[in-house]
């Protein structure tokens, strides 16, 4: 159907933010002054609009609820045709909200974050930018629509990444995640080629379909093809998403300012890859093989990033690994079906609401702490940052799912639904509750607990109101986002109309025993943390640790294994191509052409009396053709 | 359609403007860059008219013109533009006058074309070179551009395939760096090897048609493409001659293993020059290709298939790692163009509807794209004297506009979206991948591969701490804004709405498909209402 009203208007959604940076990076340095908030203005604007939208939804019933704008025709080639339009529907809607409100709120707090950055302006384009990428990425009704925002994220990401690009170590990790992302991106593009091979067309309307009930062309596809195009889409989201075997950039990504990592690299683009594999249920529904791949992936990764996470001592890293380990949690139920679609989603919102506050929480600490990221260099911040501790706090309690809390809800959704479904992906769900509980216990106690051991130039203090308001605010969402959803089925309900319903479907029960034996191990993984870092004062300098400690210390090594894999034998043939191209290709060439015109020494002495020569051959050629004429005519 | 001889006069123009520069006393250089100026925003702005005034849908080739030339031998000056052509044409009278204020002050300063005048490497002193010259060559050059893409007569594109080399051979070998003489002499060599060939396979074309009718022939010699296309060719004949044309397309394109005198051209050659070089002079192999290749010889062109797809998708990968590994900017932009030339020749030779058009429309946005890479690059190479990759770092510190426009130049190279090669590398892989699975899977790495050789260039040059030669550098002048603000304006226009190019070569392709009578595939799961 198509859209009426205020929702006619969801190009704006993506044209304001756009509009902004544009302003912001052609106005140059004449907008320093206002370029903040202006820079500030456009996503808050975009969430009213939003939120008008999100309202008109309502007041439709649920299967009037898909929306099309059909902007133009972007361009259209024999049977490839594809148009430049936005699908306004439940799932995209949430993203929507998600992005203008977290986006809306770390703007605010990147104001007072950034305020002593000379670059501010360019910053908040950037930020700009990536919003409205982000934005179309959710929303575009077609997967090349999806890949255009898909790649636009990713630029974002390379920008912010880099954003102090002085620094090398900056400039390294943007470049490593374009490329990575690249790789992932590779799997999107051939997954376009194929569905185009297929379908004729990669609109979702015509491939989807337009209900509940998926009656696209997708169930039309053989198993073979179905499981082709969904690891394609798999090798995508993993690019996007940091799942293994593709998480590597993640980590180092933290290179970029805290702000950047709060909202792109942990609570918005990071989780684009869910949101392909969910919007992409019909085909994924067609291939239990790539289905279980899905499980496999998210399974490994929430183990991976959680183990990576318990071993770090840079605090964003330790929330980076987190975020890898969340993120799988959303895949693996990604992966159940329609099970899974509607809390791997309603997990997705919570960990925007809880880790975008913890991301910033940490920044807060850094900001107060000259920049020290290490937490051994931490402790005893509680009495000090009052606000920051307590938000901190609520979102700590919220992702290792205190009862009560937002992670609560939907985490232990999806451990009972993936053990429901296999018993081992939900014991690896269970055990990766309990390292959650391990790793983010260790933060809480090494940050703000415990003596002080601070380096001597270090004078903490609160952060300005302007900083410690979004972090109040995404800490409300933390406590009471995930009762809200999961209640009474609030969210999945409103996802209905387009992952659809659950087969066997019991609501929330908190006394199911795969839920209270997740409690248990949650309060082991505290109890052991207590009494390794609560208990016992913390050294500054970092023991040596284990086996198992010193390979998360250099994140499970992936990177060796890429370097050792993929760099070091792609350096060895850039060399060897680069030498076989001049001896060998040009060698060769040059060699036969001295061969025809005499010795490799003439050819180069030709140069002096070139334009003789030159008219020469001109003039042997045109005589040839005379020649050749005047046979013919005689 | 009015008759008026239009691209007789957009030929005609330039070459006046080149003679007149030329006969300017010594010492009028200031006149002669304006005059030069002058007469190319003249022809951009005809040329533009020319687009708007193309009927989409009309006849095949128009504003055509057809008088004999010679007419012993059956030789017309016959011209007459399809999408294609006028895109190429357009593309190219873009260009040139931004070429030209581009090497604006770089001429002043070093009487050249903006690199400091090396000694030839033989002793002999250095030589300030005169800017009147170099901007008439510029012009001479866009003359027989316009008119090698115009030409509907054989011979004629003949002769402006050849001639163009002439001016090119000058500016490389008078304007270029040390070794300029070796790369200019290279060029030349392998130019004129592809163009025997070609004149063989031209002459050869007229003698067949100069055979009755009962022999396959048609009774007269002509050169007029539109009649030879109606030659009855037997397949031995027609794939020799096929190899005499495509051979000198596949130099010119370049394709690999055709290409190495580009990057020793590119080594040596101004930078503006480059832009038209690359951008513009090297997409007449890949026109050719289209135009002759396919259209003259379709039974041939697909005889030759599996090879040419071979040698496109090893050109693509090929081309990028020796991007990755080259030490000098503009050697290495010019592998990345070898890379992207694999894209064009894959697009074409897929025989897809989308390949096509795709690789038509890559031809141009290439052309905006590469061009201001090489324009950005040109300028910072001209303020630091070297174009060595290690001599940089940190410009975006010092030069941030330069760097800004640096990134969006090579983020178009990697094909971004939003930016206009996106599409059209999309475009050949799909198109590619409906004929040829594994082609296209294969190329699809020049993803990964482009991605690394711009951004890692971009991060040695202008990310880090500023480079000590490279403090003090000033950022991009007015001047220099005014050249690239345009190009970067167009990419990012034609990067959101491709369809006014699409439009123009749309009925091209469905020329060219017609002739190699294929068709695309069709999908595998139709809607259920169109199923047969």
């Amino acid at each position: 159907m198509k859209a009426e009203g205020i929702q006619a208007l969801a190009w704006l959604l993506i044209a304001l933010p756009l509009a902004s940076a544009a302003v912001l990076l052609l106005g140059g340095r004449r907008t320093d002054r206002w370029g903040h908030l202006l820079g500030t203005l456009a996503p808050v604007l975009s969430f009213v609009l939003g939120l008008a939208m999100f309202v008109q939804m309502l007041g439709y019933s649920g299967a009037e609820r898909r929306r099309a704008v059909h902007l133009y025709e972007f361009f259209s080639v024999g049977g490839f045709k594809v148009d430049a339009g936005l699908l306004l529907d439940p799932l995209s809607m949430t993203f929507v909200l998600l992005i203008t409100g977290v986006g809306s709120l770390i703007h605010v707090y990147s104001i007072g974050y950034m305020s002593h950055d000379a670059n501010r302006r360019r910053f908040f384009a950037y930020l700009n930018l990536f919003v409205a990428a982000m934005l179309l990425l959710v929303l575009a009704d077609n997967y090349v629509g999806v890949y255009f925002g898909w790649e636009g994220v990713g630029l974002a990401s390379y920008l912010l990444i880099g954003f102090w690009q002085h620094k090398p170590s900056a400039a390294v990790a943007a470049k490593k995640a374009f490329v990575v992302n690249r790789v992932g991106d590779m799997g999107l593009a051939i997954a376009i080629m194929l569905m185009f091979a297929t379908f004729g067309t990669v609109g979702f309307e015509q491939v989807l379909g337009t209900g509940a009930h998926h009656e696209g062309l997708a169930t039309q596809l053989s198993t073979g093809t179905a499981t082709a195009i969904g690891l394609l889409l798999l090798l995508g989201a993993c690019g996007k998403s940091a799942q293994l075997p593709l998480q590597s950039w993640l980590l180092d990504a933290m290179e970029g300012p805290t702000p950047v990592s709060a909202l792109i690299h942990a609570a918005t683009m990071v989780t684009a890859g869910v949101y392909l594999i969910v919007r992409s249920a019909p085909i994924f529904e067609m291939s239990p093989d790539a289905q279980l791949v899905v499980t496999i992936v998210g399974a490994a990764t929430l183990l991976a990033g959680a183990i990576i996470g318990c071993a770090k001592d840079d605090i964003k890293k330790a929330l980076a690994g987190s975020t890898m380990s969340q993120i799988g949690y959303m895949v693996l139920a990604a992966g159940l079906g329609p099970a899974g679609y509607a809390i791997a989603i309603a997990h997705l919102v919570v960990h925007g609401f809880f880790k975008a506050g913890m991301f910033l929480g940490a920044g807060s600490v850094m900001h107060a702490m000259n920049d020290e990221v290490n937490m051994r260099r931490y402790g005893g911040l509680a009495k000090i940052m009052p606000i920051t501790f307590v938000t901190f706090g609520l979102g700590y309690l919220a992702i290792i799912g205190f009862p009560g809390f937002a992670g609560y809800f939907t985490k232990d959704l999806i451990i009972e639904a993936s053990w429901a479904h296999n018993p081992v992906l939900g014991a690896c769900a269970i055990l990766g509750a309990a390292i959650t509980a391990f790793y983010m216990s260790r933060l809480m106690f090494m940050t703000f607990f415990g003596e002080k051991r601070w380096a001597e130039d270090a004078h903490p203090h609160e952060s300005p109101p302007v900083m410690t308001w979004p972090l109040v605010l995404l800490a409300v969402g933390s406590v009471f986002g995930g009762a809200f959803m999961i209640l009474g089925d609030r969210f999945m309900h409103f996802l209905e109309p387009v992952v659809g319903a659950p087969e066997h479907h019991h609501g929330f029960d908190p006394l199911a025993p795969v839920g209270l034996l997740t409690l248990a191990v949650v309060a082991a993984g505290v109890a052991l943390a207590w009494a390794m870092y609560g208990r016992r004062p913390v050294p500054v300098e970092a023991p040596r640790g284990g086996v198992l400690t010193k390979a998360a210390r250099r994140d499970l090594y992936g990177d060796a294994l890429n370097e050792s894999l993929l760099m070091r034998p792609g350096q060895w043939l850039t060399r060897l191509t680069v030498f076989f191209d001049n001896k060998g290709v040009d060698g060769l060439v040059n060699g036969l052409a001295a061969g025809i015109g005499g010795t490799s020494g003439r050819v180069r002495r030709v140069q002096t009396g070139f334009v003789r020569s030159y008219a020469l051959s001109m003039f042997l050629g045109a005589a040839l053709v005379v020649a050749a004429l005047l046979v013919v005519r005689v | 359609m009015d008759d008026f001889p239009w691209l007789s006069l957009l030929i005609a123009l330039p070459a006046v403007g080149a003679l007149a520069l030329a006969l300017l006393p010594k010492g009028s250089d200031a006149l002669a860059k304006r005059l030069a100026l002058a007469i190319s925003l003249v022809v951009a702005a005809l040329t533009v008219v020319l687009a708007f005034r193309f009927e989409v849908g009309g006849p095949r080739f128009q504003f055509a013109e057809k008088y004999w030339w010679i007419k012993q031998f059956g030789v017309h000056w016959g011209l007459g533009v399809d999408g294609l052509a006028l895109a190429m044409i357009v593309l190219s009278a873009i260009l040139v006058p931004l070429v030209l204020l581009a090497s604006w002050n770089a001429a002043d300063r070093y009487g050249g074309a903006g690199e400091p005048p090396a000694s030839a490497g033989d002793g002999t002193p250095a030589r300030t070179r005169s800017a009147k010259a170099y901007f008439a060559l510029i012009l001479a050059l866009e003359a027989m551009m316009i008119g090698v893409f115009a030409a509907t007569d054989v011979f004629l594109f003949y002769v402006f395939f050849e001639a163009m080399l002439i001016p090119v051979y000058f500016i490389i070998g008078y304007y270029g760096g040390p070794q300029r003489s070796y790369a200019a002499v290279k060029f030349l060599l392998y130019s004129l090897f592809g163009g025997l060939l070609m004149l063989v396979a031209v002459i050869g074309l007229y003698v067949l048609s100069a055979r009755p009718p009962a022999q396959g022939g048609l009774g007269e010699g002509t050169f007029m493409v539109d009649q030879l296309a109606r030659l009855d060719l037997d397949p031995t004949t027609a794939k020799w001659l096929f190899l005499g044309f495509f051979i000198a397309f596949a130099i010119k394109a370049p394709l690999v293993p055709f290409h190495t005198w580009l990057p020793d051209a590119a080594g040596q050659a101004p930078a503006g020059a480059l832009v038209l070089i690359v951008g513009v002079l090297d997409k007449v192999g890949t026109y050719g290709m289209l135009r002759f290749c396919l259209e003259l010889f379709p039974g041939a062109a697909k005889w030759a298939t599996p090879v040419v797809l071979t040698l496109a998708v090893i050109g693509i990968v090929y081309g990028a790692i020796l991007a990755i590994g080259q030490i000098d900017l503009k050697r290495l932009i010019a592998y990345t163009s070898i890379s992207h030339f694999g894209f064009i020749a894959l697009g074409i030779f897929a025989m897809t509807s989308q390949g096509q058009a795709g690789a038509m429309l890559y031809m141009v946005n290439h052309g905006f794209a590469t061009g201001a890479l090489f324009l950005v690059a040109g300028f910072m190479i001209v303020r630091r004297g070297s174009a060595r990759i290690d001599a940089y770092g940190g410009v975006q510190k010092v030069a941030p506009l330069l760097a800004g426009a640096f990134l969006i130049s090579g983020l178009a190279s990697l094909s971004l979206p939003g930016l206009a090669p996106f599409v059209s590398e999309l475009l050949v892989l799909v198109g590619t991948f409906s004929q040829y699975q594994v082609a296209a899977v294969v190329a699809t790495t020049g993803l990964v591969l482009s991605a690394i050789y711009i951004l890692w260039a971009y991060q040695r040059t202008m990310n880090g701490p500023t480079a000590d030669a490279v403090k003090g550098m000033p950022d991009l002048s007015r001047r220099e804004v005014a050249v690239v603000a345009p190009i970067l304006a167009i990419i990012v226009a034609l990067g959101f709405y491709p369809r006014p190019v699409l439009d123009m070569v749309n009925p091209t392709v469905k020329q060219t498909m017609s002739r190699v009578q294929t068709q695309d595939p069709a999908p595998t799961v139709a809607e259920k209402g169109a199923r047969p």
